[in-house]
């Protein structure tokens, strides 16, 4: 899934400064499922922002709606009516930065500021603690790297390593961070598979330069999008 | 002679001299951290006539320095050889492809492709490390310009640069049954030489080199043993505990405890001229690369204790 850290409360203070009535838009999938933009998290935000404020006799009213998914029209469409009737003057999204430009794009006359710093594709370590897994490439190599990712898990993204900075299983950055290659190399050792990375990767080109667009077979770009 | 004439790849000092079966031996200078000439031309001083080419050192450790082709060119102006080192880390294809061509036409004729140290370790570590290809993918890169005059992208080069093209190989790090397979990728990938991390676990890399042969690698690669000496006991712990992919044996460390204060540096000297010395007689050894780290000044009393020189000087 998706996985972000909340900003730091000053941070989020600061970009949320002179706006009066403010409306907290919260996210049910990922976010909320890595505890990090979900309702609970909200309403905590909310209760930070309104103290503070009130502390700087500057108060804020800050409403908070937590919707499906931000990254769905059909969910936003869920925050059309009330936007419209309360007036707010500024957004503030708990989403990944997917979710954030979208609720942005539907709104575009209402600032709208971001309230975490999306940190990638992360799988569930355990509860609270989440590590990342894929750089959404576009060009999996995944089946010739034994399923380990050098793209991600490599520090230095290499497609036939491992470098000469490989310490004893772990990356040179760090000695809690393990060595992709290294792992790479012992999966595939032992599925008895390393002729597929005998072979040199070449250089290839990268898929990540300009912005993706998807259409999957069958589909084709609307016309119009309500 | 004309390259053609001799068959040769790029006609670089460094390759007449392996080509021609003698024992190469190469230095190492790193650029300074600044614009001062004078400093890369002192350095280069203690270098001249006693090494057969001299790798300049691109951002090492990631820390910015001198760019390592400006300090190469500085070197050709000395009647020097440089052997220009390149990291993946710093430019993309684009960059590395055109600084390749203004190298070689300003005289650069030897060079290493390697991956480089990750950003963290310099002084700019929240820099983005580019790694836009590897040092597998920039040792086919620079072949496919030699050889096919071909820019990676597939059009064509003219004048294309003719470079003897070299990397690195790290016999310690893990796992070391993956080393050697590392070593035949990088040799079909078209590496021409290859200059090993510091060796001070001597048992290790005569393990190395024996597999190596077996494989019949080092035929078709030259291999120059590094070799670093150690200034001080506390030098060689650091290299020991902080270092990356450096095997150093205790033994060695108790080598220069054993020594009175006052001579540990000569008995670091005399380590690494041991370590020549067998590197000489080593089947499938073709010479040394001798990394005196802020050293260079010892370089003369090293090469002359470890008996290299003179050095060959082909036409």
């Amino acid at each position: 899934m998706i996985v972000a850290k909340r900003k730091p409360f000053e941070e989020i203070k600061e970009m949320l400064k002179g706006y009066k009535k403010v409306l907290n838009v919260g996210c049910g999938t990922c976010v909320s499922v890595c505890l990090a933009g979900g309702e609970k998290e909200v309403a905590i935000l909310n209760a930070e922002l309104d103290m503070a404020r009130r502390l700087e006799d500057d108060p804020i009213e800050i409403h908070g709606q937590t919707i499906e998914r931000q990254c769905d029209r059909e969910y936003l469409a869920e925050l059309d009516d009330m936007i419209k009737k309360e007036n707010f003057d500024a957004l503030l999204s708990m989403a990944c930065g997917v979710g954030i430009q979208f609720l942005a794009e539907r709104f575009p006359e209402i600032p709208t500021f971001p309230g975490v710093d999306t940190t990638g594709l992360a799988v569930n370590q355990a509860v609270g603690w989440y590590e990342e897994r894929c750089r959404s490439c576009s060009q999996c190599v995944l089946g010739i790297t034994g399923g380990i990712c050098p793209i991600t898990m490599c520090a230095k993204g290499l497609l036939n390593g491992p470098c000469g900075g490989t310490n004893k299983g772990s990356c040179e950055i760090s000695a809690d961070q393990p060595c992709a290659w290294f792992k790479i190399h012992e999966r595939l050792s032992a599925q008895g598979r390393l002729d597929s990375i005998r072979k040199i990767n070449l250089a290839r080109g990268w898929k990540d330069q300009i912005p993706r667009n998807l259409i999957q077979p069958g589909y084709k770009k609307p016309e119009k999008v309500s | 002679m004309s390259i053609q004439e001799n068959n040769l790849k790029s006609g670089s000092n460094l390759e007449k001299i392996l080509k021609s079966g003698q024992f190469a031996f190469t230095g190492e200078l790193g650029p300074p951290r600044g614009t001062d000439v004078k400093e890369v031309i002192e350095k280069a001083q203690f270098l001249k006539d006693n090494v057969d080419s001299v790798n300049i050192t691109d951002n090492q450790t990631a820390v910015v320095r001198m760019a390592s082709w400006a300090a190469s060119l500085l070197l050709v102006r000395e009647g020097l050889e440089p052997n220009y080192q390149m990291v993946c880390r710093d430019r993309n294809r684009l960059a590395m492809q055109a600084d390749i061509l203004g190298a070689y036409a300003l005289g650069i004729r030897n060079m290493l492709c390697l991956s480089g140290d990750h950003c963290q370790f310099g002084d700019h570590p929240d820099a983005k490390g580019v790694f836009d290809i590897d040092s597998m993918q920039l040792i086919a890169m620079v072949k496919q310009m030699r050889d096919d005059a071909k820019f990676l992208g597939g059009a064509d080069i003219h004048h294309p640069p003719k470079i003897f093209i070299g990397a690195a190989s790290n016999p310690f790090a893990d796992p070391f049954e993956w080393r050697v397979q590392r070593l035949a990728k990088k040799i079909e990938a078209g590496v021409d030489f290859i200059q090993t991390q510091c060796i001070y676990n001597m048992e290790k890399f005569r393990k190395f080199i024996h597999i190596a042969n077996e494989e019949g690698l080092t035929e078709k690669v030259y291999i120059l043993a590094g070799v670093t000496p150690f200034k001080s006991i506390g030098m060689a712990k650091y290299m020991k505990s902080k270092v990356p992919g450096m095997d150093v044996p205790d033994e060695i460390i108790k080598r220069l405890q054993g020594v009175e204060k006052g001579k540990v540096a000569q008995e670091g000297i005399n380590f690494a001229c041991e370590q020549i010395e067998e590197f000489k007689t080593m089947k499938g050894v073709h010479g040394v690369h001798l990394m005196a780290i802020e050293w260079e000044h010892k370089v003369p009393e090293i090469a002359a204790q470890a008996k290299v020189l003179p050095r060959p000087k082909p036409e």
